[in-house]
């Protein structure tokens, strides 16, 4: 059980430009620990998007990953074999307006999603009609999870019919439909107004724990990075200038950049975030 | 719903009104004298006045029209010159083959353009997208005249597959007439092998027909196709392990429909008039050869009540065009 | 100008000013170009039928005519025909559209309805039931095409003045006491002339086709003209021995009809960005 769970190792992608090729990521360094939430953060632009659709196997079309490697539990995702693997993750969407798709109900997605990484514990396979009750249930149960007010009702009810906080908590629960190893949350509370935000990190912190889920949690917020991470991994510009324990980083921060990033935050002045703050 | 259409009847009796006053119009400006037309050439000027009476020549204008609307409403247009018989009756009898054909190019046309306008979007940028494109910009240019010709050519005479004219082969019974469309009829009432021939007749016009349609329907599905791929829900989907065919069939693919669907709505109306090309080279007993005879025989009152229909079955065509879009996307619907 | 160095890095847009070019300049210089001018009219029963050779590119037609000059001659009216009908309708429905547009109350409602009315029938079957009433010939033919093609030029041109007309620059000239006729004429005008190009060329496009239509259908065009169409339709009752006779008059039909509408969609990209598709 040593070692960590997801690992990426000197990962360089670079993307066709005016003139030649231009990297985005310079030979990024991260390690994920089995259990751990770790934090993502920098300002915009400095790749952890790219980073995270990398480890996704969503990268765009044009963009070439020229080194590295993206081990999860050991397995290098970048090969034929190891691609297979990735239904071990579960993937949690920055703008919950935007990430559903308008025209099916939430319960046939979701569906969708459990037709092609499977039921917890079990392969990937077309779903048969007799097994769609079993199906529903365990839909019904991650809707109740994530407190998604009337869960049975709202399989049948469409993406514009839910509030943007309810939207989150629906793919909260899409992530976690195949109750995957690792988490990968891309900025899921920036489209969010603040009280929905804290209401959403709770709901994450409990979710982690109660499922037993190591994250990567990708922002660019210290104050959620200060509430809901354990180590916090920092990236300037397609590189990680610096990585360690949030306590610590936020108390002292090696780089200056970081600095400006922590003091970014409106609640800087107090300087204990929020209630149920990392200790 | 119901308030719509009553609405829309409402705003397109003015247009079929004008239409009728127009034909009206042009009946009027005919060069000859109908009168001493039908009197013939050595009528003397008291008989042709006599006929002038019989035909109502000698009301006011305004009357004339009235008792021309009566005439048209009832159905009557006069008879034709060169048949002999009521024109009303001639259109009734070829109407149903004009239907036939343009219902078989509409499906060719959508399923075609659908089809093709999906592989190229999902192929963006290979070689079959670039030929696509090519094609379909080509077929916009292309007179179906000529493309009947040429499909004549190729697959009639020269490799002898697929019938060159007509319904059905010469010496064939049509089937007990219930709709007048041979395909519907011939299932009805289980004829196999009328069903089997008038398929095979219907192939090379209706292709001829659906061209320009279809490259029209591909196109705009390949743009939207396109442009909906672009879209986060995508990226998404992409993301929590969906495969490539499975985001376009069903997802993709019906958040692009309704741009194709308003297409093929509007594909109708140019149906109608490419069928009098189609109509008069394959010779399909339909409203367009009829037209095409009627202007060579130069029979007016032919001809302006197959203006008339076509514009009647345009407006209400349109009508429910309207109605369709209105159904599948709410947007426009709320006015239903 | 700027907006020509945009119009020319659109390929489809350049191809199709290439080959209306071309055409012109066939059609403009036909006499000189065609190999065999003297068998534009001249027959000569001895060479008729013969398919395409080194003497003849297009071989001959039944009065043992060279196609080939008879189709680069077809060139000039086919451009006559559709630059005449074009002007016309333009002459008709411009005025009206812009009069629509500009003024507000009775009149305009008239003149849309008058459109729609025209609109009603498909275009060809108006055009055909207008020519047969009038004269047999070319410009009956002509006539009836413009007849059936104003409604769009009034609609184009309606659509635009309104746009503009709302803007604030029109009310001031008003205000200015400027009398609507040299508002329209100076102002007006002006900024809907690219929409109304993009229409005409378009338009081009379409007269040619429907022109053809009509020749091939023995309305308009008589012989011994070498109008395409009736070229084609001459050719009939030759298949399928002698293809070439109906093959090369279509294909110039193609061709030509091809070059408007590729410039006519570049015209339509620069004009209306919005309107772009995705190419």
């Amino acid at each position: 059980m040593a070692g960590p769970i997801l690992e990426v190792q000197d990962l360089r992608l670079s993307v066709p430009g005016e003139q030649g090729r231009v990297e985005i990521l310079k030979g990024v360094d991260l390690s994920l620990n089995r259990g751990e939430v770790l934090g993502v953060a920098g300002e915009s632009g400095c790749g952890k998007s790219t980073l995270i659709k990398a480890i996704l196997g969503i990268s765009p079309r044009r963009s070439r990953i020229d080194t590295g490697r993206i081990l999860l539990d050991g397995q290098d995702l970048l090969t034929p074999e190891g691609a297979k693997l990735r239904r071990s993750f579960g993937f949690i969407p920055q703008d919950p307006w935007l990430a559903m798709n308008p025209l099916f109900r939430i319960g046939t997605q979701m569906m969708e999603i459990l037709r092609w990484n499977g039921l917890p514990g079990e392969e990937p396979r077309p779903i048969r009609w007799r097994d769609r009750a079993r199906y529903r249930a365990h839909l019904v149960s991650l809707l109740k999870a994530v407190h998604l007010p009337d869960p049975e009702g709202a399989l049948d009810r469409y993406p514009h019919q839910f509030s943007g906080g309810q939207r989150q908590r629906i793919l909260i629960a899409a992530a976690l439909a195949s109750r995957p190893r690792v988490l990968l949350a891309d900025e899921p509370t920036t489209a969010l107004d603040v009280t929905t935000q804290l209401e959403i990190l709770k709901l994450l912190q409990d979710l982690a724990e109660e499922f037993d889920t190591s994250m990567l949690f990708v922002t660019h917020d210290f104050g959620v990075i200060s509430q809901l991470c354990d180590r916090v991994t920092v990236m300037l510009a397609g590189q990680v200038v610096e990585t360690g324990e949030t306590r610590q980083i936020i108390d002292a921060p090696r780089e200056a950049y970081t600095a400006k990033l922590i003091d970014a935050h409106p609640d800087r002045g107090g300087f204990c975030f929020f209630e149920g703050a990392q200790a | 719903m119901i308030l719509f259409l009553i609405r829309r009847l409402l705003l397109v009796i003015p247009v079929l009104l004008g239409l009728l006053l127009l034909t009206f119009v042009m009946i009027r400006m005919v060069p000859t004298d109908p009168a001493a037309a039908l009197a013939g050439e050595n009528a003397t000027a008291a008989q042709i006045a006599a006929i002038r009476t019989d035909l109502g020549l000698d009301r006011p204008v305004v009357l004339q029209f009235l008792s021309y609307l009566g005439q048209v409403l009832q159905g009557d247009f006069g008879v034709s010159l060169y048949s002999n018989r009521a024109i009303g009756a001639d259109i009734l009898q070829r109407l149903p083959a004009t239907l036939e054909l343009t219902f078989v190019a509409l499906i060719f046309a959508a399923v075609g353009g659908i089809a093709i306008g999906t592989a190229a979007a999902v192929w963006h940028n290979s070689w079959f997208d670039h030929l696509i494109r090519l094609v379909t910009v080509a077929g916009l240019a292309m007179a179906s005249f000529w493309l009947a010709i040429m499909l004549q050519f190729v697959f009639s005479m020269d490799l002898g597959w697929l019938p060159l004219r007509g319904r059905l082969p010469t010496g064939m019974t049509p089937p007990m007439a219930i709709t007048g469309l041979y395909t519907v009829d011939s299932i009805l009432t289980l004829n196999g092998t009328t069903l089997w021939a008038s398929l095979r007749h219907l192939a090379l016009p209706g292709a001829t027909l659906a061209f320009g349609g279809l490259a029209t329907v591909a196109r705009f599905t390949r743009s939207s196709l396109l442009e909906t791929l672009q879209n986060d829900y995508i990226t998404y989907e992409r993301a929590v392990g969906f495969p490539r065919w499975r985001i376009v069939l069903p997802y993709a693919l019906r958040n692009s429909l309704v741009s194709p669907l308003n297409q093929i709505g509007l594909l109708f109306g140019g149906f109608i008039s490419g069928a009098v090309v189609v109509e008069a080279i394959f010779d399909w007993p339909g409203l367009g050869s009829y037209l095409v005879g009627a202007i060579l025989t130069a029979d007016f009152n032919a001809t302006l009540a197959v203006t008339l229909v076509v514009g009647v079955i345009y407006a209400l065509v349109n009508i429910a065009v309207d109605l369709v879009q209105g159904l599948i996307d709410p947007r426009i619907g709320k006015d239903l | 100008m700027l907006v020509l160095k945009k119009l020319l890095r659109d390929i489809p847009a350049v191809l199709g000013l290439v080959i209306i070019l071309t055409v012109a300049l066939l059609a403009i210089f036909a006499w000189q170009i065609a190999p065999h001018p003297e068998q534009i009219y001249g027959t000569n029963i001895l060479r008729r039928l013969r398919p395409p050779s080194a003497d003849h590119w297009m071989g001959t037609d039944a009065l043992g005519r060279d196609i080939f000059s008879r189709v680069i001659l077809g060139a000039r009216s086919a451009l006559i025909i559709a630059l005449g009908v074009v002007g016309l309708s333009m002459l008709i429905g411009v005025p009206l559209g812009l009069y629509a547009g500009y003024s507000r109350g009775f009149g305009s409602s008239a003149v849309m309805r008058l459109a729609d009315l025209f609109l009603a029938v498909p275009q060809l079957i108006l055009a055909l039931a207008v020519a047969q009433l009038l004269s047999r010939g070319l410009e009956s033919a002509m006539i009836a095409l413009s007849l059936t093609y104003w409604p769009f030029f009034t609609r184009t041109a309606y659509s635009e003045t309104l746009r503009i007309r709302s803007s604030l620059f029109v009310e001031a000239l008003e205000g200015l006491g400027a009398s609507p006729l040299r508002i329209v004429a100076l102002h007006i005008l002006p900024n809907i002339a690219a929409p109304l190009i993009v229409r005409a060329t378009i338009g081009m496009g379409f007269m040619i086709l429907t022109a053809a239509t009509l020749g091939f259908l023995g309305i308009g065009a008589t012989p011994p003209s070498p109008e395409w169409g009736l070229m084609v339709a001459e050719s009939r009752q030759y298949l399928p021995q002698s293809w070439w006779y109906a093959a090369f008059p279509g294909f110039a039909i193609l061709l030509t009809v091809l070059g408007f509408n590729l410039l006519g969609d570049g015209l339509r990209d620069l004009v209306d960005p919005k309107l772009r598709r995705s190419r």
